[in-house]
C-alpha cells in the first residue's frame, strides 16, 4: 500500500497535470447545490461539498444512454441492423467522490457484472474510471453509513482515499489505478506506511463517532420473507408516498432500467433509461395487467428489495450505503431508517394473527 | 399558527370518537428539518402525533382521491380549494368529508432556506414571525416573511373556502398582491428567448415526476407519459420529451390549479415549474374571471360554454 502526501500548494497543478491523461469529474456547485460535473480545464473539484444532490452513479450509468443505432431507410445497405455506437471509454477520474458513493458502485456491480452476465456498457465505463475518494470529516445528520456496511473512511470501491490534513492531503493508494493516477499528477512525496496508517486510523475513529444516525439490520435475514411481505405496517408506511421516482433516482445503488427504441425519421437509437419501481409502468404486462397495481405494492417492493431480497440473495448486507439522499429528498419525508427498523424489529409470530 | 395544534387534536379526537370519520388526514413530525409527513390518524393515540407548523406545505387533497371512507381532513386555504375541485371532479364526495379548516399564514420555502447556508441545516424552529435555523456551527434568525414559499407570499386565499370546523379565527387576507409579475416577465420574452428560458428552467429535471405526483390535480389512472400502448412521449432525458411532459402537465391543470406550490416543493432539484401553471392561472383569470376551487356551485370554465366566453383567438 502506497501513501503519498500531497501539499495543497501542489493540488491545483496536479489536477491540471491529470487533464492530460484523464477526463476529470468532481463536485461542482451550480446555483443552489452540488452535483458531479465534468471539470473543464482550470476547474477544481469543490471538496467543501458535504454531499452532492444527485449521486455520481450517472457517471458510469447515465440516466439515458444510447446503446445501439440503426437505419430504417430501406435504400441503405445496412438498414434494420443494430450497430454499436462509438463511445469514449478513455480514462477518466472522479475526484472527491465520497466513500459511500464509491461503495455503491460495488453494489451496483453485483447486478451488472456477474459470472453469468456482463453488461459491457457499465463495465467499460467502470473500468475506465479511477475513483479518488474524499474521507468524510463532517457527515450529515442523515448519514447512516456506519450501520449500512460502509463508513466515512470506507475504502471498498475506491482507488485512492484522500484524507484532509489541513495544509496537505494524505493519499492512500488502494489499487494500481490509484497509483497510476498519483504519479500522473506528479504527487510523489511518499509517507511511511505505519505513520500514515496511525494518522488515518485516529481520524477515522473520530469521523465514525460523528455518525449519529443508525439503522438495525441484524435480523433482516432471518425474518420470514412472506410474513414480512404481509406485515401490517405497509399501509402506514405507504400512505404518504406519492409514488414519484425521487428516492430511486437519487439513490446511488438503484440500478433498474428500461430499454426503448427511439426513432426519428428514418433512423433510430436503442436507448437505456433509468426506470423506477415506484412507477406503475415498471411492471405493467403486455396484457395490461399490473402485478404491482397499487402504491402499497410498489413501496413495499422498494424496501423489500433493498432490505430483504437483496440481503437474502447476496448475503452481503443491505442494498444501501447510508448516504441519506432519499431521506433528505423524499418530498413527503418517508425515511428508510424508520422503515428499516420497522422491518428489522418485525415479530412475525406476534403479528401473524393480528389481521 | 403554532397554537392551532391543540384545536386540531381536539377536533380530530372528537370526530374519531363519535365515529363521524374513520380517519383524519394531517401531518406528523418529520425526521429532517423543514419536513412533515402526511399521516392518517385512526385512534386517539395517533391523534397525539399530529403536528402543525410552517412545514405543512404538502397539499393533503392529494390523499383524498377515490377514497371510500369518511375522512376528516386538515385543510389550508389552498388544500380547501383543491378539495372543492376534487368534489366538482367527482374524486371524492362532499358527504364523505369533515373539513377541518386551518387559516394559513404561509409555509416556508425549504429550497430557499437550504440554499442560504453552506453547512448542513440541523434544526429549524419557529415562532409566530421568526424562523431559527441551526447548523453545526451556525445559528441564524430569519424573518418568516422573507422565506415563505413564493406561492404563499403571493397567496390571496389563506382562509379555507370550505370547512366544517375551523381551528382558529380567519386570518387577514393579503391585499394588493401582484401575483403575476414573474409570468409577465416571461410573457415579454421573444420566442427564442422564451424557448431558452424554458430549456434552462428544465435542464436539471430528472423526470422523477414528483411535481406531478404531489399535485392533487394529477390523478389520471394513467398519465400520458406512462401510456405504453401507444406510447406518446420518449422516456429519455431528451429535452424535447422533458419539455413535452412539463408543458402538457401544465395545460392539463389549466383552470384547475390553485397554485398550492406542492409541485415546486416536491421537486428534488428545485425547479420552479409553477411558472407554467401560473401562466394558465393568469389566463383563466383574465379570460374568464376564474379562480379555481372557490365554489362548489360553479363549473370550471374549460368544461362549460357561456355565450360571453372570449372568442378573439378564433380568426
Amino acid at each position: 500500500m502506497k501513501y503519498i502526501k500531497i501539499d495543497k500548494k501542489k493540488w491545483a497543478s496536479g489536477i491540471d497535470a491529470l487533464t492530460k491523461s484523464y477526463r476529470l469529474y468532481g463536485p461542482v456547485k451550480e446555483e443552489a447545490f452540488h452535483n458531479f460535473k465534468e471539470l473543464e480545464k482550470g476547474m477544481l473539484p469543490d471538496l467543501t461539498c458535504l454531499n452532492t444532490r444527485l449521486s455520481p452513479k450517472s457517471l458510469i450509468y447515465p440516466q439515458s444512454e444510447a446503446l445501439l443505432e440503426y437505419s430504417l431507410d430501406g435504400s441503405q445497405k445496412d438498414h434494420h441492423i443494430m450497430k454499436e455506437i462509438d463511445k469514449d471509454y478513455s480514462p477518466r477520474a472522479v475526484i472527491g467522490i465520497r466513500p459511500c458513493d464509491a461503495k455503491a458502485f460495488v453494489l451496483v456491480g453485483k447486478n451488472f457484472d456477474t459470472p453469468e452476465y456482463k453488461d459491457p456498457y457499465w463495465l467499460l465505463s467502470y473500468e475506465a474510471t479511477t475513483l479518488v475518494g474524499q474521507a468524510c470529516e463532517s457527515p450529515c445528520s442523515t448519514c447512516f453509513c456506519t450501520t449500512a456496511g460502509c463508513g466515512p473512511y470506507h475504502e471498498e470501491g475506491l482507488d485512492i482515499l484522500l484524507v484532509d490534513g489541513d495544509d496537505h492531503y494524505l493519499a492512500k493508494a488502494l489499487s494500481e489505478k490509484g497509483e497510476k493516477l498519483l504519479s500522473a499528477a506528479g504527487w510523489d512525496e511518499s509517507v511511511q506506511a505505519a505513520e500514515a496508517e496511525s494518522q488515518i486510523e485516529s481520524k477515522k475513529q473520530a469521523a465514525e463517532k460523528k455518525i449519529a444516525s443508525i439503522v438495525h439490520t441484524n435480523k433482516l435475514r432471518d425474518i420470514d420473507t412472506t410474513k414480512l411481505y404481509d406485515a401490517p405496517f405497509w399501509e402506514d408506511v405507504s400512505f404518504s408516498c406519492i409514488n414519484c421516482g425521487t428516492c430511486t433516482y437519487v439513490c446511488p445503488t438503484c440500478w433498474c432500467f428500461d430499454i426503448q427504441d427511439e426513432n426519428r425519421g428514418k433512423s433510430g437509437m436503442r436507448m437505456r433509461n433509468w426506470d423506477s419501481c415506484m412507477f406503475p409502468l415498471f411492471t405493467v404486462h403486455g396484457s395490461g395487467h399490473n402485478p404491482r397495481g397499487t402504491k402499497l405494492h410498489r413501496v413495499r417492493q422498494r424496501f423489500m428489495h433493498k432490505l430483504k431480497y437483496y440481503v437474502d440473495k447476496y448475503d452481503s448486507g443491505i442494498q444501501c450505503v447510508g448516504c441519506g439522499r432519499c431521506v433528505r429528498l423524499c418530498p413527503v419525508n418517508i425515511d428508510i431508517r424508520r422503515i428499516c427498523d420497522l422491518m428489522n424489529s418485525f415479530n412475525a409470530s406476534e403479528d401473524a394473527c393480528a389481521v | 399558527m403554532l397554537n392551532y395544534i391543540d384545536r386540531i387534536k381536539e377536533i380530530s379526537a372528537r370526530l374519531l370518537k363519535d365515529c363521524s370519520v374513520e380517519m383524519v388526514i394531517g401531518f406528523r413530525k418529520g425526521s429532517v428539518p423543514m419536513m412533515n409527513e402526511p399521516y392518517f390518524a385512526k385512534t386517539a393515540e395517533d391523534v397525539e402525533r399530529l403536528v402543525w407548523d410552517s412545514n405543512c406545505g404538502i397539499n393533503l387533497a392529494n390523499y383524498l382521491t377515490d377514497r371510500k371512507e369518511k375522512i376528516g381532513i386538515i385543510a389550508k386555504g389552498c388544500d380547501s380549494r383543491n378539495i372543492v375541485t376534487h368534489i366538482i371532479e367527482n374524486k371524492i364526495k362532499r358527504e364523505q368529508l369533515v373539513i377541518i379548516g386551518v387559516p394559513c399564514k404561509g409555509m416556508i420555502d425549504k429550497h430557499k432556506i437550504s440554499s442560504m447556508f453552506d453547512g448542513e441545516i440541523r434544526e429549524v424552529s419557529e415562532d409566530e414571525n421568526n424562523i431559527v435555523v441551526r447548523g453545526h456551527d451556525f445559528k441564524e434568525v430569519l424573518n418568516k416573511k422573507d422565506v415563505l414559499q413564493q406561492n404563499c407570499a403571493l397567496c390571496i386565499h389563506r382562509n379555507p373556502v370550505i370547512h366544517d370546523e375551523l381551528v382558529a379565527d380567519p386570518v387577514e387576507e393579503q391585499q394588493d398582491v401582484d401575483r403575476y409579475a414573474d409570468v409577465r416577465e416571461v410573457e415579454a420574452l421573444a420566442p427564442a428567448e422564451k424557448w431558452n428560458y424554458f430549456g434552462d428552467l428544465l435542464s436539471a429535471c430528472v423526470r422523477c415526476y414528483a411535481c406531478r405526483n404531489a399535485c392533487p390535480l394529477c390523478y389520471c389512472p394513467t398519465c400520458f407519459v406512462d401510456e405504453s400502448q401507444p406510447q406518446w412521449v420518449g422516456k429519455s432525458q431528451d429535452p424535447i420529451d422533458v419539455r413535452t411532459f412539463h408543458f402538457l402537465r401544465a395545460f392539463h391543470c389549466a383552470g384547475r390549479c390553485t397554485d398550492c406550490g406542492a409541485c415546486e416543493r416536491a421537486c428534488p432539484v428545485g425547479i420552479n415549474m409553477r411558472v407554467f401553471t401560473k401562466k394558465l392561472e393568469k389566463d383563466c383569470l383574465e379570460l374568464f374571471e376564474w379562480e379555481a376551487g372557490m365554489s362548489l356551485d360553479e363549473r370550471p370554465p374549460l368544461d362549460t360554454y357561456k355565450p360571453g366566453d372570449p372568442g378573439d383567438f378564433i380568426k
